[in-house]
């Protein structure tokens, strides 16, 4: 069968004697569409263009310079960039965020994936249950590093009496150099885990019954029904989870700065940390913004290659 | 939305020879729901500690429990000023990300306007810069204008977010055309179609961007570090790290401020836990 071609249907009929009105009302429609567009997108474009915007360029021209926000900005062209990068302090602070990252992205991960599971059933209280381990992400990570800060104290905190009382040995926690990372992805991860959890659980809830039912019905064991199945149909929920902990997790500052302040001795000093001190304990404002892109390049290559990777381990159902 | 249920799985796990399992899992997960919730009791615990009796280690039972640290707290800081900036600044910029994006997001959907493809682009690339970038032109931005140390500086970054935006344009591509393209038959302009047709179809996407914009200014911390100084413009992160400061060794002082600032956000949660949730498990199944 074959279609005829469709009769002009869409094309203007022009009449032979006024095609000048046409034009005109052609324009005068465009340009209200145009005042439609500006009405509707001006209370955004104004702000993200002022705040965002504006700043994000001035940001790139001030890492062009060597500032200490007073004096007029000197010229240094990817000077300071280059200082930067034969910094050994750059490298322990980018090296600190990433031991940040491989110590809180696993067990938050493996810790949220068991939650999700046990709390995936029918049972009385399910929901109170699920509101308990949810109720750490909705504080803020001010109150979180105090209360951790607390709980961790070397003195009289409440873990090191409890350790000290089974005779265990107390760490330092954070006021020992290399206790304060683990100090600080402690606190980290019972902040996120409900998160983690949540968005989980969510992907859980969305799996194909028919797939689980018919693998139990073919004699697949617990074990591996979640190895074969559910975690592979789990992978996009993973894929976002992974993605979102990696870009916050390079921007760890809140709880470093309320826990540790970066110390002792620098010693879980991170990157955003480094800029702030460099801006405004220091003053050099051209080295924190030629930071602050350095870090935007990282997060932006490392995301690139997360979605480009994606197709070897993200199933889409 | 959705709403994570419990029915769903029934059949999925709930099988009949799930009643001793289901035993052993409410006793498990009630046991870590105790330890997760532990630390909000500890901080409780502290506050109402008497001054003298923190340095000799801690005890679940406090002999004689005092409000004397909150008291100090609020002889220290203007908490109640604190707490109310934390809310309508909160308040003030849910409302304002609201109805920036869901017209930004029309514009995008549903106006066939030259360059759109362009403009959204622009929007896109301001979503990926994240804060720190932006932090130190913002101030020295904010400081020439000689608006460092406001209220309108603490707003101002969270007026417009372009990632509400972008969900908000996502949910939109989804309400049918064809009720528009109805209204449109009917003499409706744009701003009738946007106000009656599209927005009360787009609910679920507004509640997400609204729980998102919530939370993320009230736990906002790097930015009002910055920019603000007085404490009578602080909100309650900036306020309680600089309590820290004061207090460093009076943990039940520290704890008090902590119980007020977690006070408020707790009963907003557990009004709307089922909203909560569900919009941060709707962000993930995108």
């Amino acid at each position: 069968m074959s279609t005829a071609p469709a009769p002009a249907l869409g094309r203007p009929i022009t009449e032979p004697g006024q095609p000048r009105p046409k034009r005109a009302n052609a324009r005068r429609r465009g340009l209200r569409t145009l005042g439609w567009a500006l009405l509707f997108l001006l209370p955004s474009a104004i702000p993200l263009t002022a705040f965002t915007l504006v700043p994000m360029i001035s940001s790139a021209w001030v890492s062009l310079h060597d500032w200490n926000l007073i004096s007029p900005m000197e010229w240094v062209g990817l000077e300071n960039y280059r200082e930067l990068l034969a910094d050994p302090r750059t490298r322990d602070v980018f090296a600190n965020t990433a031991t940040y990252i491989l110590g809180y992205l696993p067990l938050v991960y493996i810790g949220g994936l068991g939650l999700a599971l046990a709390l995936n059933r029918a049972m009385a209280g399910i929901a109170f249950l699920r509101g308990a381990y949810f109720l750490p992400v909705v504080t803020s990570w001010v109150v979180v590093a105090l209360v951790w800060q607390w709980l961790l104290s070397p003195s009289n905190g409440l873990v090191n009496t409890v350790l000290g009382a089974i005779g265990l040995p107390e760490p330092g926690w954070w006021t020992d150099p290399a206790w304060a990372m683990p100090s600080i992805i402690l606190a980290s991860v019972w902040k996120d885990l409900g998160f983690v959890m949540v968005i989980l659980l969510a992907g859980l809830q969305a799996l194909p019954q028919e797939v689980l039912e018919a693998a139990r019905v073919d004699g697949a064991g617990a074990w591996r029904r979640f190895w074969h199945i559910t975690l592979p149909l789990l992978s996009p929920s993973t894929f976002f989870v992974v993605v979102i902990s990696l870009i916050n997790g390079f921007q760890v500052f809140d709880q470093v700065n309320v826990m540790t302040g970066g110390g002792p001795a620098g010693a879980s000093q991170v990157v955003v940390g480094q800029i702030y001190d460099l801006t405004f304990r220091y003053g050099r404002a051209g080295d924190a913004s030629a930071l602050s892109w350095l870090l935007f390049a990282l997060v932006l290559v490392i995301t690139a290659i997360q979605i480009r990777g994606q197709r070897r381990w993200v199933t889409y159902a | 939305m959705p709403e994570l249920t419990a029915t769903r799985l029934e059949n999925a796990t709930g099988r009949p020879r799930a009643r001793v399992p289901n035993l052993f899992w409410a006793l498990a997960l009630t046991l870590g729901a105790a330890v997760m919730l532990f630390p909000f009791l500890w901080t409780v615990i502290t506050s109402i500690t008497p001054d003298g009796t923190l340095a000799s280690g801690p005890t679940l039972l406090v002999e004689d429990p005092t409000l004397d640290a909150y008291r100090q707290l609020f002889d220290a800081m203007p908490m109640w000023r604190i707490v109310a900036n934390s809310f309508w600044i909160a308040i003030a910029s849910t409302l304002f990300q609201l109805i920036t994006g869901a017209m930004a997001a029309y514009a995008f959907t549903r106006i066939a306007f030259p360059g759109r493809q362009a403009v959204f682009a622009v929007y896109l690339a301001t979503l990926m810069v994240p804060l720190q970038v932006l932090v130190v032109p913002l101030f020295i931005q904010m400081t020439r204008a000689q608006l460092s140390d406001t209220y309108f500086a603490l707003l101002a970054p969270s007026i417009a977010s372009a990632f509400g935006i972008f969900l908000l344009k996502q949910a939109m591509e989804g309400v049918p055309r064809e009720l528009d393209e109805a209204a449109t038959l009917d003499g409706a302009h744009h701003l009738r179609i946007f106000a009656q047709v599209v927005l009360p179809l787009t609910r679920p996407a507004l509640a997400t961007v609204a729980v998102f914009a919530f939370m993320g200014s009230w736990n906002s911390y790097l930015w009002p570090l910055v920019v603000i100084r007085s404490p009578e413009l602080m909100t309650l992160p900036l306020g309680l790290a600089t309590l820290q400061g004061q207090f460093t060794t009076q943990w039940n002082v520290v704890m008090a401020g902590s119980v007020v600032s977690v006070l408020p956000i707790a009963i907003v949660y557990v009004f709307a836990q089922r909203y909560i949730i569900a919009g941060f498990a709707h962000s993930g199944l995108k």
